[in-house]
């Protein structure tokens, strides 16, 4: 259509805008259509009155805020009106949203269920795993790892079902608010190498391996009696205390010696020696200060279930 | 030196363009889909449907609550690659139709065009046929004239907020929501997509019309080169309609066939009926055109011509291009079979999927940090996280089993119920316990079933989940 437009204009020819340069260098008049200037006119409008109700211009070292555009906020339990902007925005929208509302909703439920409710509700599980999924890894996911698998001698591994302190949901809340200190002296000074090597003999047998009876022998006798007097913390049967943290030498889970990366049995024992020679001391911090009781509880609950907990 | 006293007009005025009515079987057949069309539109969305949650809306398009209901069809956002294959669909349809009957969709089917249809029909009664549309734009405004064009801008702007309004009632229940709607109690993007689809309709259909074809529409464009000589388009046949000495109007001497024939003039008597009904204002002897969206209205008042001279009817016709040069038309080619399998298979997908669509899914993700874990008694453990999804629309209680590991045990920890709500998904942490395995290292596939509480019926099963045995325990 705008072809046959065009052959309306004075002689036949293309119109032109109307000036020359050097000459003959003239320019076509190529309409835009009416439309297309009406859709420009509009967004020409709408910046105009976005500078209005927006932050657009920067004036000095500031800009201009914006009209009837505030947005109201807690900062702190107190209210804050602020200019429209974004970060605001979320702020509000953390606080005030529909997931925000929902969370609150679900965590006061919680908060208010006891731990036996929690751990036999499906809804609720699910709930913690999720938020509980977040702050362990904000918080304690630099020491035991992301998936909670921790580091073989230095941080305990949550997943498998061996709990250092006592794996019920109580000790476990208490092991997360007042963090925990363990502690092991060195017997290097104690022991001579045979006696050494008597007693590494003897916490091999207890979880079952394949060892020298005579030594083993020997070292028991270190083990449960004044010489070495490790059953004062580990029992003379060798199952550990939850009280002090002391590991259970009969099962099949080293909490500390990193034995069951070790291929020969060489190995296995220099690194049961070393711990025996060396001690622990190992330190988890306490989170009551950091960490509302609500999120210990949540936490408490996630790491109760990472293994299945007692 | 330019002529100083040419005005530069800095945009290109629309002609304006008064499509003259026309009646015919074409016509008729337009009416009669426009009503279709504008009676499902208009209606659906106060239909009611009894599902087994109770009576609801026939369609509703629920994106709060990410459910769409189609009659008896429950869609999740699980389910959103059916939305993949209905788009397949409708574009091979339109390949496939393109492709043999040229932009029937334009001409029919299209929005734009039901839409403008309308509005000239609500043009043509209040302001009169098209002579009449004519004087009344180019006479002085009076009280008559100003009267008459807000009378039409009037029911033009009714009909874009009755459009409006009835698609937002797609999107939520549409009788709480019009009650809530006129009452100021209706939420923000209601009024917003109302007032949206109010204006782009009024703008689209009232004033742009053919504009939206010609200058915005993708499918316009994109579906001519989809035709080819075969494809059937609007066609005026010009070797007919000129002879060999051109059209002529009906004057003395060229009144009758045989009369023209033997001057060498063609059957066309110019009466420029064809360019006057035309919605997008073009001449359609001027052959195949861009603008042109086969509306057909030209056949209708060429056909109505030529049975008042009573002269055979198909000057203007449905034909394509090789018809017109007196070949054959064919329309059985390998793009055209290849469009027609296509769409087939797509239709039969889409059908399956959506018989055989599960009422309970279920996906399994083995916890990768760490894999595996030993346990005190030396067994090893895998986790999971599962996700279980109720489709249907009452609660679900289930029993969750393992299938295919020898010496294995589920561990769900302390929970004994596992019911999950009416359209709603469950996340669940497993632990799967195993005797440790000297005989296997790896990974073991095995199965999570579903089975329901009462009848012990398996109603789902998982894919392939992989326990992983690692010999750690030999010394």
């Amino acid at each position: 259509m705008s072809e046959v437009k065009q052959d309306k204009t004075k002689q036949g020819s293309v119109q032109t805008t109307g000036h020359a340069w050097d000459g003959d260098i003239q320019e076509f008049n190529n309409p835009l259509p009416r439309w297309w200037l009406w859709g420009f006119y509009a967004t020409t409008l709408f910046a105009v009155l976005y500078w209005v109700f927006y932050p657009a211009w920067p004036v000095g070292d500031s800009y201009t805020k914006g009209v009837f555009n505030n947005i109201t906020y807690k900062v702190g339990g107190k209210e804050v009106t602020t200019h429209w902007n974004t970060r605001a925005l979320l702020m509000k929208d953390l606080q005030e949203g529909e997931e925000a509302v929902k969370q609150r909703k679900y965590m006061s439920g919680l908060m208010a269920a006891s731990y036996e409710k929690i751990v036999s509700d499906p809804k609720m599980m699910q709930f913690t795993r999720s938020v509980g999924k977040i702050l362990f890894e904000d918080n304690c996911a630099a020491c035991h790892g992301m998936g909670g698998a921790g580091v073989a001698g230095l941080f305990p591994n949550l997943v498998d079902d061996d709990w250092l302190w006592g794996g019920s949901l109580k000790t476990i809340q208490a092991t997360i608010e007042s963090g925990r200190r363990g502690y092991m002296p060195g017997f290097k000074k104690t022991f001579n190498d045979a006696q050494m090597n008597d007693v590494v003999e003897y916490v091999m047998s207890l979880s079952g391996k394949q060892v020298d009876e005579d030594m083993a022998k020997r070292g028991g006798v270190l083990f449960n009696g004044q010489g070495g007097g490790c059953y004062y913390c580990h029992t003379s049967k060798g199952t550990g205390m939850a009280s002090v943290g002391s590991a259970n030498l009969t099962d099949s889970i080293w909490t500390v010696a990193k034995v069951s990366s070790q291929k020969t049995p060489e190995t296995k024992r220099k690194v049961i020696r070393d711990v025996i020679s060396s001690g622990i001391s190992r330190e988890m911090p306490m989170w009551k200060a950091r960490l509302s009781e609500a999120e210990i509880k949540v936490l408490t609950v996630y790491v109760h279930e990472l293994g299945g907990g007692k | 030196m330019s002529d100083q006293k040419e005005q530069v007009v800095l945009f290109e005025e629309r002609i304006p363009i008064y499509p003259r009515s026309v009646k015919g079987r074409f016509r008729k057949m337009k009416w009669a889909i426009l009503i279709l069309a504008y009676t499902v539109y208009f209606v659906l969305p106060w239909v009611r449907w009894n599902r087994e949650v109770g009576s609801g809306q026939a369609v509703m398009f629920d994106i709060h609550d990410r459910i769409f209901y189609l009659f008896d069809l429950i869609i999740n956002p699980q389910d959103i690659f059916l939305l993949a294959v209905v788009l397949m669909i409708a574009a091979f349809l339109m390949f496939f139709v393109t492709a043999i009957a040229g932009r029937v969709f334009c001409g029919y089917f299209c929005f734009q065009t039901l839409w403008t249809d309308v509005y000239i029909r609500i043009e043509r009664l209040v302001q009169g046929e098209r002579p009449a549309r004519i004087r009344l734009a180019k006479s002085p405004w009076n009280i008559k004239k100003i009267n008459k064009i807000i009378l039409t801008h009037f029911l033009w702007l009714l009909v874009s907020f009755l459009t409006g309004l009835t698609f937002t009632l797609y999107w939520a229940d549409a009788y709480e929501l019009i009650n809530q709607f006129f009452r100021g109690q209706a939420p923000f993007p209601a009024y917003a997509t109302t007032l949206f689809l109010t204006i782009a309709t009024y703008v689209m259909a009232g004033l742009a019309r053919e504009q939206v074809c010609t200058y915005m529409c993708p499918y316009a464009r994109f579906q001519s080169i989809m035709f080819d000589k075969d494809s059937l388009i609007v066609a005026y046949d010009e070797k007919r309609g000129e002879g060999e000495a051109g059209r002529a109007k009906l004057a003395k001497k060229l009144k009758t066939r045989q009369d023209r024939e033997e001057k060498n003039i063609g059957d066309c008597i110019d009466c420029g009926f064809c360019v006057q009904v035309c919605p997008t204002g073009i001449d359609i002897r001027d052959g195949l055109q861009m603008s042109c969206v086969s509306c057909a209205l030209c056949i209708d008042a060429c056909d109505a011509v030529m049975d008042k001279l009573k002269w055979p009817r198909g000057l203007i016709r449905y034909a394509s291009e090789n018809e017109l040069e007196e070949k054959k038309t064919n329309l059985f080619k390998l793009r055209n079979i290849a469009y027609a399998i296509v769409l087939l298979l797509a239709i039969s997908g889409l059908v399956w999927s959506v018989m055989t669509k599960s009422l309970l899914s279920m996906s399994v993700m083995q916890v990768r940090n760490p894999l595996y874990v030993v346990l005190s008694d030396g067994h090893l453990q895998n986790s999971y996280d599962i996700k279980l999804n109720n489709k249907s629309q009452f609660p679900m209680t289930i029993d969750l089993q393992i299938q295919g590991l020898d010496n294995a045990r589920l561990d769900l920890g302390k929970i004994k119920k596992l019911k999950i709500d009416a359209l709603s998904s469950l996340n669940l942490y497993v632990r799967i316990k195993s005797v440790a395995r000297k005989d296997v290292s790896g990974q073991i596939p095995f199965k999570f079933v579903v089975k329901t509480v009462a009848g012990n019926q398996i109603v789902e099963e998982s894919k392939d989940a992989l326990f992983t045995m690692h010999d750690v325990v030999s010394q």
